[in-house]
């Protein structure tokens, strides 16, 4: 247990250098120059000198790479170019609400996705069913940026009921929220389905039956556990596409959020605001990951012993 | 006659299918006396399996009990509510399964499964609960039950496994224990043992056993009383004794032949030749008659009935019962 733990912090800062060299470098070969983004065209050639030294723009690149991962390790992604404050300050007033959004959004799709699925599968074949099974694959098969729309149009336009953009209201988070886990919604439905369909099959449902347990005991005690070994894995990768998801629904409804952070700073090539927000989602991916592995280990044995 | 404590009359249990319905269990009558193992054997396919299940109320869809009546003490079971049903499994009726790899679920500790059934049975304590399972465990014979409380199935061997589940059925203390072919799975050794075990539990607690087998040798064993079935129906009943030295049915005289006999030294292990019939498409006849080596021009058109050839003893074959006539 304890080696697996050590094994999984190491992979885990493996990655987290191998993404920051990444990135590093990535931003260092795009076209535009830091300095001219920050004073824009007219500064005189003092500044930019003098800036250069300042920031270690005319060290070597590993000079300039270690500063960064220095930096990085103790928490300062340095300063916006163009909002001309600390990254990290940014991040922090940026990162409630995405986590929030995020959460919403995770906690409706996972818990209607699971819910549908579910029902799905024990009424396998039945109108519940073929009703759940068909929308869920509208849900999949429908983009975000999509659904944020029309859902932007009848509910917050024409039907009225929350505000079109902006989280000052609570409410606000709700179409966002749901236009963001739609996707994850429809995917997370089909494999409870599928999965719960088939441990259903198990011999140990027979055997839960004939001690005499009802089916929702059976369902519940004994068949969803099962199921929902593949459908944490996949809810731990939907971190990542809710987090993709949230740039354009943050967009879409003018939320400060970390992903229009990422967005604002790719448009105005705010190099250390973009280290940071893309550092940051990582960290959230890698650690959503961890989590998962963890509950996959609470919840199957045969993983704690073998692995 | 004993008091009977099951009785199956007429069960039909059919496989509803979109190409036709399948009979996996037509017109099935036993009866298990208390106390008594009864076994039923014959072939992969005969419905075995899906007459315990008819019992159990675990047939799965399109399977459906279409006819006939399950009586328990003379209560019949097919007429029940589903609660009272599920009141009925576990504690009056349990079942061991055919395949102990997996008739445990994975990840739940083999303690607690066994513990659930308790649960859901008695309002007891779940230390109460604990202490029975640790004394279960101890009388199927599984040496420190402590430990073994807390391992998961993966944990143990497939010999432990199944006593692990015979612990499971034995815990509330049923009336019936209905065993599907609970050694097949294992090997020689640990078969013997389980098959004591079940012996022992049985005679030590009054509980009646219906063993299902496609192995003779197991069946000449345990049990008191045996039924051959054959393509979903009984072709054969009788107490043991006079099933293995009298054998009236060609289909029962086949199987007898074909286990191995460690006294006697034989060129060939005799088989059945020839395969089941399909069940969606049997002979107008005998189901047995195209495998059947005394079969007749009668068989291939007429159904055999079930004769009586003497108390106790039937035979659903027209040659055995005018073999039976011409003894008289
Ligand atoms: N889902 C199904 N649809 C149609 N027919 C089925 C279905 N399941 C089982 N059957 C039929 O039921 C018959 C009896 O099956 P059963 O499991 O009772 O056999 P068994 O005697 O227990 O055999 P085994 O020794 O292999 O366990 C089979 O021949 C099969 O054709
Ligand atoms: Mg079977």
């Amino acid at each position: 247990m304890a080696k697996n733990i050590g094994r999984r912090v190491l992979q885990t800062l493996l990655v987290l250098f191998c993404v920051s060299l990444a990135i590093f470098i990535l931003l260092r070969i795009v076209p535009g120059d830091a300095i001219t983004t920050m004073m824009g065209e007219h500064a005189d050639a003092e500044t930019i000198a003098r800036l250069t030294a300042e920031m270690d723009l005319d060290k070597p690149f590993y000079v300039q790479f270690w500063t960064y991962l220095k930096d990085i390790c103790t928490g300062n992604f340095g300063t916006s170019y163009t909002l001309h404050k600390p990254v990290t300050e940014l991040l922090a007033a940026a990162f409630p609400n995405t986590v929030k959004l995020a959460l919403i959004a995770a906690a409706i799709a996972w818990m209607i996705g699971i819910l549908c699925g579910v029902v799905a599968a024990v009424t396998k074949d039945g109108i519940l069913d073929r009703l759940f099974m068909g929308f869920s694959l509208f849900g999949v098969s429908i983009p975000v940026f999509m659904v944020a729309m029309v859902l932007q149009y009848l509910i917050a336009y024409r039907l009225g009921w929350v505000s079109i953009s902006g989280v000052e209201k609570w409410t606000g988070f709700i179409l966002p929220a749901v236009a963001l886990g739609w996707n994850s919604a429809g995917s997370i439905a089909r494999l409870t389905r599928s999965t719960l369909v088939e441990v259903l099959q198990e011999d140990y449902i027979d055997t839960a039956k004939a001690k005499g347990l009802g089916r929702p005991a059976v369902i519940f005690l004994h068949a969803l556990r099962n199921a929902m070994l593949p459908v944490i894995t996949m809810m731990a990768l939907q971190i990542s596409s809710l987090l993709s998801g949230a740039v354009i629904t943050e967009t879409i409804f003018s939320i400060n959020g970390i992903g229009r952070l990422a967005v604002d700073a790719i448009t105005s090539r705010d190099i250390p605001l973009l280290q940071g927000t893309v550092l940051f989602t990582t960290v959230i991916v890698i650690l959503g990951n961890l989590v998962a592995d963890c509950l996959y280990t609470v919840l199957d044995p045969r993983i704690r012993k073998g692995a | 006659m004993e008091e009977c404590l099951l009785e199956i009359n007429h069960l039909k249990s059919y496989f509803f299918t979109r190409k036709g319905v399948s009979p996996a269990v037509d017109d099935v009558s036993l009866r298990v006396p208390r106390g008594k193992i009864v076994g039923i054997v014959g072939e992969s396919g005969c419905g075995k399996s899906m007459t315990a299940k008819s019992v159990m109320d675990l047939l799965k869809y399109p399977g459906r009990i279409a006819g006939g009546t399950i009586l328990l003490e003379g209560r019949d079971l097919t007429k029940l509510g589903s609660r009272e049903r599920r009141k009925i499994r576990g504690e009056d009726i349990s079942m061991i399964f055919q395949e102990p790899m997996t008739s445990l679920n994975p990840v739940v500790k083999v303690g607690k499964q066994v513990r659930e059934a308790i649960l859901v049975h008695q309002k007891v304590d779940r230390t109460e609960a604990k202490n029975r399972v640790l004394e279960v465990f101890r009388q199927v014979g599984i040496s420190e039950p402590e430990k073994r409380y807390e391992c998961y199935p993966h944990e143990l061997s497939g010999g432990l496994r199944q006593r692990v589940m015979i612990a499971m059925a034995m815990v509330c203390k049923p009336k019936l224990l209905i065993a599907d072919e609970p050694t097949t799975a294992l090997d020689v050794t640990i078969e013997a043992q389980i098959l004591k075990l079940i012996k022992e539990l049985c005679k030590n607690s009054g509980m009646s056993c219906l063993l299902i087998s496609h192995n003779l040798g197991v069946i000449a064993q345990m049990c008191d009383y045996v039924y051959v079935m054959y393509a979903g129906k009984i072709v054969e009943q009788g107490d043991v004794f006079t099933l293995f030295d009298h054998p009236a049915h060609p289909y029962t005289k086949g199987l007898l032949a074909s286990i191995i006999r460690l006294d006697e030294q034989r060129e060939r292990l005799s088989t059945i030749p020839g395969v089941v019939p399909n069940l969606m498409h049997l002979p107008k006849g005998c189901a047995f008659c195209n495998r059947c080596p005394e079969s007749s021009a009668r068989c291939e058109t007429e159904r055999p009935e079930l004769y009586e050839l003497r108390e106790g003893h039937a035979s659903r074959c027209f040659g055995s019962l005018e073999s039976e006539a011409s003894h008289e």
